[in-house]
């Protein structure tokens, strides 16, 4: 995926449904993101996300129980949200064994619109190396400069 | 730093030939716009207008020295840069270990009633 920004994982000792509904349920979510939600968790949703002072829009895009999970949120407000104006945040649930799931996040965005397709996949094959350790790597090198 | 700035600023890392100009600012220092266009596979007119948009997100800047134009790398703009995305790293780290705990305490919690019901 083109623009990718950042990629996390975490192992849970707990199974797969638990996990689902910690990430998805609104008085779940208040509690491990935003202070304040409003959102309904089905494809397509409008919803609005509140972090101290500061808030904004959200729209939910994947919702693939117990498995799959995404948003779009960080667009221009009276806009709606597509590729190139906006972060996508999707979850990845995988059950190992029956107690246990891994629960992957990628947060990514600015997939620039205007790419030809063919330049699109060659960015996807070759992206080895994410933002956050592209933009170390150079300011560690330019430290010792 | 404002959201419009994040926005710039990504955007202009995010495309795979600025990277790989930028890569090169770093590694040689003060360098022309041709003598990069001799060592990228794109075209020197591609090479101008990604020196444009890394000038504008803050990432490079200018220097005239006679005829020539030479660019180099804003360290200070591209260690603020390295700065917020690994904040950006870290607040995922945060959310997902709040998760963990949140989910395993409930599944401990599923596991007890379950055990007295049964």
């Amino acid at each position: 995926m083109p623009g990718l920004v950042i990629h996390r994982e975490v192992l849970i000792e707990a199974p797969v449904a638990v996990v689902w509904r910690t990430i998805t349920e609104p008085d779940q979510m208040s509690q491990w993101f935003a202070d304040r939600l409003e959102l309904v968790i089905e494809p397509g949703a409008h919803g609005y996300m509140e972090f101290g002072d500061q808030g904004g829009p959200v729209v939910v895009e994947t919702v693939d129980p117990p498995t799959r999970f995404s948003f779009r949120w960080n667009y221009p407000s009276g806009e709606e949200p597509v590729p190139g104006n906006s972060m996508l945040v999707e979850f990845t649930l995988t059950p190992e064994g029956d107690e246990r799931t891994r629960l992957r996040i990628v947060e990514s965005g600015h997939e620039l619109r205007d790419w030809p397709d063919t330049e699109k996949q060659r960015y996807a094959d070759e992206h080895r190396e994410g933002w956050v350790e592209f933009t170390d790597r150079l300011a560690t090198l330019l430290a010792k400069r | 730093m404002t959201a419009q700035t994040d926005d710039e600023l990504w955007s202009a890392i995010a495309d795979p030939s600025r990277r790989q100009v930028l890569d090169l600012l770093v590694s040689n220092g003060e360098v022309s716009a041709s003598w990069l266009a001799g060592r990228v596979p794109f075209t020197r007119q591609a090479v101008s207008k990604h020196l444009v948009v890394l000038e504008r997100a803050g990432l490079i800047s200018r220097r005239k020295q006679g005829r020539e134009v030479l660019y180099q790398v804003q360290a200070d703009r591209l260690d603020q840069a390295a700065r917020a995305m690994a904040e950006l790293a870290a607040q995922w780290d945060r959310r997902l270990a709040m998760i963990k705990r949140l989910a395993e305490a409930a599944h401990a919690e599923d596991k007890k009633r379950n055990r007295h019901d049964g």
